[in-house]
């Protein structure tokens, strides 16, 4: 899929329809979270512990027809055994009105994966953290461009 | 009353890994909105999933108002034994949705 | 050479940031893949919709308008009203009775002398046969019975007819269709017919094909009527909906049906 992030590249039509679903679409004022409040929720469920880049894999739509219902899947690179397994996956949106999105506790069982669907309030990077048996933390993220506005945004 | 649907194996062999697919029907009413009158709508949400086999916890989840209504949760499980698992929903208001499915490994 | 009018308004509403403009889903009329959801030159919104949502629709499970599908199946053998019947004391088995009918609604009721939609037309059953209340616009149990009796003709090719009783309101249909109306003034055929394909601001106009409803719409994260989304689109160019079950919107209806003949019956499909 290719994707494009300027309007000017694109045929765009229908001028007077156009301006009336802007005007419409002026989203109302929310308060957001920001990276800084991100960083706090998964600090609170960490316990401390720093994420290092790696062993995570995010997979989320680059852009989202519909910020209602954005479907992502999180799998970690772990063999789910007694000796090595992924703990927990904690899962937050960084520009959403609080952060959290959803924590998953796992036992070595299965394999490292989990997916789920969720809201996104503007387009905004989505951060997935995994807690290991051995202590150790790691993590991804990934921008997601929500559309608004639209008919059906 | 919300209706569950679960779709995972119902024979597996020993070892195996497959997958569990949930969903039930929610409004996940997030609490962020408001009503006709401008009332901000109280949140309603499924804040925690838990899957038990034969009474013992293999998965388990918190969810915040950022879910989607209608959740679906897709994940793994091995095959070590033959039994129930077990789904249950908790609900914002203390109710509890559940089903299970018995499973035999062989 | 593209040319955009809109960049200045678009810049405007989203405060300088890039706006994320949908690129046309790979779409390749001769894939093999897309072949149940193309009729002629008629597209079904499948080939509009982005594949994050194509794939939640394919996969039974993972598609929610099956929690609707699930709770109508229900329904369908749950005795309701003093007559103390329920669905299937006369249609028996919904995979044989059912089959083919969602692909002829809205239809002309000789009983009624009305043109019905198909949640109409349940209704009428339930209150003339059943003596039970009729199901409340948009409530689950009204989304869930119809989307129910619709899916037993998935697949199946719409065939509505538009000729005898039915050609007045055809005719008014069309009528309504090429009517420029709302604060836009704009007709619901200048965004499915002139410019489907084509981008306004951040929306690609689909042929407004209604093939799929009742379906799953991840805005609503709810599943609705082919009803329901016709008043969605009159707010959307900013005009006064039409009461649910009017004459007015049921017409729509039948037109925006009719144009669907020979595109598949997808319900419950999912759409943004």
């Amino acid at each position: 899929m290719s994707t494009k992030t300027s309007a000017v590249t694109r045929r765009t039509v229908l001028a007077g329809i156009g301006a009336g679903a802007a005007a419409m679409a002026v989203a109302p004022k929310l308060a957001h979270a920001d990276k800084a409040a991100a960083d706090d929720s998964l600090a609170k469920l960490l316990g401390g512990v720093k994420p290092h880049d790696g062993k995570v894999k995010i997979k989320l739509p680059q852009i989202a027809e519909n910020g209602n219902t954005v479907p992502f899947t999180v799998t970690v690179d772990s063999p789910m055994t007694e000796a090595s397994y992924v703990k927990a996956i904690h899962v937050v949106a960084e520009g959403n009105p609080t952060p959290g999105v959803a924590s998953f506790y796992f036992t070595p069982t299965g394999k490292a994966e989990v997916s789920m669907r969720m809201r996104l309030g503007k387009t905004q990077d989505v951060r997935a953290v995994a807690l290991m048996s051995d202590g150790t933390a790691w993590q991804a993220s990934q921008e997601v461009k929500v559309t608004i506005g639209g008919c059906g945004g | 009353m919300p209706t569950p649907r679960v779709k995972m194996p119902a024979t597996a062999a020993k070892g195996e890994v497959f997958e569990v697919k949930t969903t039930i029907d929610h409004d996940m009413e997030s609490g962020q909105r408001k009503d006709k009158d401008g009332k901000p709508i109280p949140r309603k949400i499924i804040n925690k999933f838990t899957v038990t086999l034969n009474g013992k916890e293999v998965f388990k989840a918190d969810w915040a108002a950022a879910i989607s209504a209608n959740p679906y949760c897709s994940f793994f499980l091995t095959a070590t034994e033959s039994g129930t698992v077990e789904f249950k929903w908790q609900d914002d208001d203390g109710s509890v949705y559940s089903t299970s499915q018995a499973i035999t490994v062989s | 050479m593209r040319k955009t009018i809109l960049a200045a308004v678009i810049a405007a509403v989203a405060g300088g940031a890039a706006v994320p403009v949908l690129a046309d889903p790979p779409f390749d009329a001769k894939d093999p893949k897309y072949a149940p959801y193309i009729a002629g030159e008629k597209r079904s919104g499948y080939t509009f919709a982005e594949p994050e949502t194509r794939a939640m629709q394919d996969d039974d499970f993972s598609n929610p308008g099956f929690l609707w599908v699930e709770e109508g199946k229900k329904m369908w053998s749950k005795v309701d009203g003093k007559a103390g019947k329920a669905c299937k004391d006369c249609h028996g088995d919904a995979e044989k009775s059912m089959k083919g009918v969602g692909t002829v609604y809205p239809r002309f009721d000789p009983h009624a002398n009305a043109l019905l939609t198909l949640e109409q037309k349940i209704n009428q059953c339930r209150t003339e046969r059943m003596e039970a209340q009729p199901l409340k616009f948009d409530s689950k149990p009204y989304n869930a019975i119809a989307t129910f009796v619709k899916h037993q003709s998935f697949g199946m090719p719409f065939a509505v007819q538009t000729d005898g009783p039915v050609a007045p309101y055809f005719d008014m249909g069309r009528r309504l269709y090429y009517e420029r109306r709302g604060m836009s003034d704009v007709a619901c055929k200048h965004c499915h017919e002139d410019y489907w394909g084509m981008h306004m601001r951040t929306e690609l106009l689909s042929q407004g094909m209604p093939n799929g409803f009742p379906q799953y719409r991840l805005k609503w994260q709810t599943l609705g009527t082919a009803q329901k989304r016709i008043r969605g689109c009159f707010e959307e160019v900013r005009a006064e909906p039409y009461p649910v079950d009017s004459l007015e919107n049921t017409v729509l209806e039948l037109y925006a049906t009719w144009r669907a003949n020979g595109l598949r019956v997808e319900s419950p499909a999912v759409r943004k």
